[in-house]
């Protein structure tokens, strides 16, 4: 926080979170060498890449739940490399996962009212009866309502589908109000129809936020997403929109091959 | 659970245990109190943290000695033995739970254990417990004028100890901090990433827990007149799994039934089978594990569920 950012407001106020020179080893194994990343304010920014690329080690580590061997990571012109998970998710940066992540033996509307409670300063009072939460609840239902799941409040989330699952991780996320949201392949393993309703979801949520996703299913990619940057061996191969990217040869080669030839096709 | 579902029953029991002493040998009703607020404080870990803390008896015989010692020597009024185990079983419980928590599941019950391992050492070779023998002799005192070397007197009083420990062990479960280490017993890394520091929540659910924990154990020495090692002894650990565990982890209530049927066993099968109390605690655990895991009261809780309709996993 001393020198650069003297001048906050210069041009990179549109970046929202940038990377240079990231890099994670694993006991000699290079997970993630070298990666610039650039996150525009309001966008949605997908991470792609074919398998073991990784995506996810990149993931963990602007999420802080991996320390970075090198590089450094700034979230609104602040350096986040240090930061602990739980600092960044105070300052905006928050993040989901790939394997749904909601609290599967409360309701509902419990679940979305553990993020709300922090602001009230009364999680450590374990004196006081938890009716006192009782205030978050208009809250809770209006995020709820948000992802369609206003009719579910009083189920336990073990006993949701799985679409509706991510929707509420989502509505947690967005419990929290932050300015980026990372989402781990938010519609992995699902089928067409909730993809589609998780799609039109995030681009809902996205408005006034920036989304940061990994994704690989191309149809969600060249639907909803304003930027793209293609990681392959650990590096990035190529960033940009879409249509610059799809047609972009070393990315065909190395990953997409026929599968975007065919989306672009489809439009 | 509901926390207005059944304030009903809580009342008849209630009712039930203040004539009980009419009706019971008032001494194994105080045993099985003092051990139904232990399991309940271990609950709260296990049950409502997912914390396995395998070394609860350091809180248990710690504040036993504490109280024993404070009772015996320094001749303090009763109460104020009562709340010095309390607050040295607490400060205890913040030195273990400091080192503890660093580590996560198998590796954290190993480190209590071993910690209280270290405990019962020290209070088997400290000259202030009398070792082997324990503390005996310890004297009752008395509480606003009422003699407690009366076991009616006494039986009121830890009455009202261990349903004030009940309570606050209840509304701990259902307050806002309750909330918070559902949630990390649910899911710990989403407790983080939604910004809680999930070690401080940890830390306090266990400074609680091993304050209540001693408070037991500090009625438990009123009780009996003594502190002795097998307070202390890793046993006495297993022993608070096995109750929770048969009266049904993560009930409120679950608890206070298994402690009592456990108890309850204990005291009448010591007599007529000796040794072999261990071998049918045993097979309960084995039963319990592999037949009603959910424990006595859990298992009730789903059959009511089911009667009135309700989905249940």
């Amino acid at each position: 926080m001393t020198g650069p950012t003297a001048n906050p407001a210069a041009p990179d106020a549109e970046i929202v979170l940038e990377t240079k020179g990231l890099v994670k080893e694993f006991r000699g194994f290079v997970a993630v060498n070298g990666v610039d990343l650039q996150i525009r304010k309001g966008h949605i920014h997908a991470l792609i890449g074919p398998n073991g690329a990784g995506k996810t080690t990149c993931f963990n580590l602007l999420t802080k739940f991996l320390e970075p061997t090198r590089g450094r990571i700034r979230f609104k012109g602040e350096d986040i490399t240090r930061s602990s998970p739980q600092q960044i998710a105070r300052q905006g940066l928050v993040r989901s996962f790939q394997i749904s992540a909601v609290f599967p033996h409360l309701s509902v509307l419990e679940n979305v009212r553990i993020p709300l409670q922090r602001r009230l300063g009364t999680s450590f009072h374990f004196w006081k009866s938890c009716r006192s939460l009782d205030r978050l609840n208009d809250k809770a239902m209006e995020i709820l309502a948000l992802v369609g799941l206003d009719g579910f409040a009083r189920m336990v989330a073990v006993e949701l589908p799985y679409g509706r699952k991510r929707a509420l991780e989502i509505a947690t996320t967005l419990a929290l109000e932050p300015e980026l949201m990372l989402l781990d392949e938010p519609t992995q393993g699902m089928g067409h129809e909730d993809v589609d309703r998780v799609m039109q979801l995030i681009k809902a949520v996205s408005a006034g936020r920036t989304v940061l996703m990994v994704e690989h299913n191309m149809k969600v990619v060249s639907g909803i997403c304003d930027a793209i940057t293609v990681l392959a061996r650990g590096a990035v191969l190529a960033q940009g929109d879409y249509a610059s990217v799809s047609r972009n040869p070393a990315v065909i080669e190395a990953y997409m091959g026929t599968e975007a030839a065919q989306a672009a096709g489809g439009h | 659970m509901n926390p207005q579902r059944f304030p009903l029953g809580y009342l008849a029991l209630l009712a039930l245990l203040l004539i009980a002493p009419a009706l019971v040998y008032p001494v194994l009703i105080m045993k099985v109190l003092c051990f139904a607020v232990f399991a309940c404080a271990f609950n709260l870990l296990l049950g409502y943290t997912g914390l396995l803390s395998f070394g609860h008896a350091a809180f248990l015989g710690g504040a036993a000695y504490l109280t024993a010692h404070a009772l015996k020597v320094w001749a303090l009024p009763t109460l104020a033995g009562l709340a010095l185990g309390t607050l040295g079983a607490a400060a205890l419980g913040w030195v273990m739970g400091s080192l503890a928590i660093r580590r996560q599941g198998i590796y954290f019950a190993m480190s209590t254990l071993a910690l209280a391992q270290l405990v019962f050492f020290l209070l088997l070779k400290s000259e202030f417990t009398g070792g082997e023998d324990g503390l005996q002799g310890v004297p009752r005192g008395s509480v606003l004028g009422f003699d407690l070397s009366s076991d009616t007197h006494l039986y009121y009083l830890v009455l009202a100890v261990a349903a004030g420990a009940f309570w606050l062990i209840h509304r701990t479960i259902h307050s806002p901090f309750g909330q918070i280490l559902k949630a990390i017993r649910e899911n710990e890394a989403r407790a983080v990433s939604l910004g809680y520091d999930v070690d401080r929540y940890k830390l306090l659910a266990f400074v609680l827990s091993a304050a209540v924990s001693g408070l037991a154990g500090a009625l438990k020495t009123l009780v009996f007149s003594f502190a002795t090692l097998s307070d202390a002894h890793w046993h006495t650990s297993g022993e608070v799994v096995l109750m929770t565990l048969l009266g049904g982890v993560g009930t409120v209530f679950g608890p206070v039934a298994g402690a009592a049927v456990i108890v309850t066993l204990q005291n009448e099968l010591a007599d007529k089978v000796g040794s072999l109390v261990t071998v049918i605690m045993g097979f309960i655990f084995a039963a319990c594990v592999l037949a009603f895991r959910r424990g006595l009261v859990g298992e009730a809780i789903a059959l009511f569920r089911r009667m009135i309709g309700e989905k249940v996993q």
